[in-house]
């Protein structure tokens, strides 16, 4: 697309703001409508927008393969490791109440990492999915480390 | 603390270290991984069922949340004891796993597989596990989407469309039971099962009631593999890789057996389902039907891992021939089944998996003379077809003779000729082995030598735990026992 000037230009002016909603819908999401699968999808795109203007090879190069295989495995992890501290600090597997001082502050702040994790799995797995299919032929790189 | 928490590390322990084993990166490492956390899975499960056969049912309330509005945790006799055997078996399985991964899986998706592996196991003891039904199909999605990653990593590029195909049919299956947990929760207004039980009771008339459990039934019968919606296991076990074939032969159709079990006794309860739904009759036609079937399509099977996936079709139809008595001696000896299938499938399938890393194949043509060139490994598949024909002192002849008193106490003497018939034909197809193996000459310059001991001694430990509890039935038969009188008690 190195000939679509317009597309370019405006493609970099929208990907900050794309990535900065992504954000906004995370962070938010316990007050407005959102949450790790909307943020998610939507910072996802502005990485599924670079590569479809700038081409696959350069936006590989911006998110090699093992970081984003880094970040499906970490988001489960966050989700997975807040239930876990919740048991270290004496509530069951989960119970974000004993998170914080008081149960309502636990909630919400089990919740807020929980989503984070959502977030990074799902941002993850989309532009995996994406550089799978645009990849095919040369796949997505399965050497280890 | 740890003791009041170990119905959740049951399912937490092998789900956090998944994505841990991607996060280390090599295959050692996330191999040493995923061997600690199988045998700490499996320590868990021996400590929930003693707890369990100790002081009575376990819940756990995940999150805090109290039941039936949370997800509920809940282990009684039934359940500890399947999860103890999907651990034991998963625990045996990732022992023998490493030099047959680093063969027929190759480098680069060595992590892959023991992730994908973890997250199995995590599925298929959360069905378990769970008192939710929604969670239930949650687990069982997490069980299966893992599982066609398993299957696809085959050798073989046919493993792709087996496991494609396992994919269409398993999500077939998963949607019916999803459907039906919808029809049932509209009709109740909750997810959670105990409570679930009690509303359905009321609701025997209930034309949606009656509409979730022919959803439920179906839909578990293809994950279960029940002839004839069985028509994905044969290739799937046949192109998966070795380690796979084994894990999965031994545990997922077991579980699914499970959920059937948990749907019939437990949520609708054995009046409604055996007496308002007549469903015995209906499981009976299919079990004789599967058992014939399966047995001798097997027969006339040149690959041995197609050969023994035809034999588990006959054998899920003993399980189910148990369940369609509805007596305490008849969910005995289907329960009974469940665990002596495991051992001696999971067992075959590993012995057969030694006999490939040497051989490079599992046809019948590979196996001839293999009894002088592979003595242990030969040895370890007679006494497994032994146990499938249904000899006295392995645990075959126990479930059948199990599954036989249920007939005649029934009344319905005339089955026993079919499980007689059934066995029958179980001595054909084993006899086609034992004769390529001992009475035909290695071709010319046939590999020779055993499989690494590490492969090898999970395989005899699976065997010699077929023989032992062949003569020694006080334990698995009491356990069995306790199952069948929880779980008709529980329902009248």
């Amino acid at each position: 697309m190195s000939h679509h000037l317009v597309i370019r230009v405006i493609a970099k002016l929208l990907i900050p703001f794309i990535l900065l909603f992504g954000l906004y819908v995370q962070f938010h999401g316990d007050f407005g409508p959102g949450g790790g699968f909307q943020a998610g999808v939507i910072f996802a795109v502005a990485f599924v927008l670079y590569a479809l203007v700038y081409g696959l090879d350069n936006a590989r190069r911006i998110i090699p393969d093992r970081y984003i295989r880094a970040g499906i495995a970490l988001g489960v992890l966050i989700f997975a490791g807040t239930g876990v501290v919740a048991m270290f600090l004496g509530g069951n597997y989960l119970d974000y109440s004993v998170l914080a001082h008081d149960p309502p502050h636990g909630q919400h702040l089990g919740i807020f990492v929980v989503e984070f994790g959502v977030g990074l799995t799902v941002a993850s797995v989309m532009v995996a999915i994406f550089f799978a299919f645009a990849g095919r032929g040369h796949k997505i790189d399965e050497k280890e480390g | 603390m740890i003791t009041t928490h170990l119905p959740a590390l049951q399912i937490v322990v092998p789900l956090v270290s998944a994505p841990l084993c991607v996060l280390l990166g090599k295959a050692r490492l996330a191999y040493a991984l995923a061997l600690i956390v199988c045998w700490a899975v499996f320590g868990i499960s021996v400590l929930l069922l003693g707890q369990v056969l100790d002081n009575g049912v376990i819940s756990y309330r995940l999150g805090g949340w109290a039941p039936p509005w949370g997800i509920e945790y809940r282990v009684d006799p039934v359940n500890a004891y399947v999860l103890l055997i999907v651990a034991a078996i998963g625990a045996l399985v990732i022992t023998y796993a490493k030099p047959s991964v680093a063969k027929e899986i190759g480098s680069g998706r060595e992590t892959l597989f023991y992730t994908s592996y973890l997250l199995c196991l995590t599925g298929l003891l959360g069905v378990t596990i769970t008192g939710d039904a929604f969670n239930i199909f949650v687990f069982l999605e997490i069980s299966s989407l893992s599982s066609y990653v398993l299957i696809s990593l085959g050798q073989d590029r046919r493993a792709l469309t087996a496991s494609f195909r396992y994919l269409i049919f398993g999500t077939i299956g998963a949607t019916f039971f999803l459907i039906g947990v919808g029809l049932l929760y509209q009709a109740t207004g909750t997810l959670n099962i105990a409570d679930m039980a009690n509303r359905v009771a009321l609701l025997a008339e209930n034309r949606t009631v009656q509409a979730a459990f022919a959803f439920m039934a179906v839909g578990l019968a293809v994950k279960a593999a029940l002839f004839p919606l069985h028509a994905w296991l044969p290739n799937a076990y046949a192109y998966a890789p070795s380690v796979v074939t084994a894990f999965l032969a031994a545990t997922a159709t077991k579980v699914s057996i499970y959920v059937l079990i948990r749907t019939y006794f437990t949520i609708f309860g054995p009046e409604f389902s055996f007496e308002v739904m007549t469903l015995g009759p209906v499981l009976m036609v299919l079990a004789i039907l599967a058992m014939l079937v399966g047995s001798t399509i097997a027969i006339f099977q040149d690959d041995l891992k197609r050969l023994l996936a035809y034999s588990s079709v006959a054998q899920i139809g003993y399980m189910v021939l148990g369940l369609g008595f509805a007596t305490v001696l008849g969910v005995t000896g289907g329960m009974l089944h469940l665990f002596n299938h495991a051992l001696m499938k999971g067992g075959l399938f590993l012995a057969l998996g030694c006999v490939f890393y040497r051989t490079g194949s599992v046809s019948i043509e590979a196996m001839k003379g293999l009894g002088h060139r592979m003595p242990w490994t030969m040895a370890a598949i007679v006494i497994g077809g032994l146990s499938l024909i249904g000899v006295p002192l392995t645990v075959g002849f126990v479930s059948k003779w199990y599954l036989l008193l249920a007939a005649i106490d029934s009344g319905m003497w005339w089955i026993t000729i079919f499980i007689l018939v059934s066995s029958l034909l179980a001595i054909v197809y084993v006899w086609r082995l034992v004769e390529a193996a001992y009475l035909s000459p290695s071709p010319e310059g046939a590999p020779s030598g055993e499989a690494p001991l590490v492969m090898l001694i999970p395989t005899w430990v699976l065997m010699l735990a077929s023989v032992y509890f062949g003569v020694d039935t006080r334990v698995s038969v009491g356990v069995a026992t306790r199952a069948a009188e929880f779980l008709l008690g529980a329902g009248s």
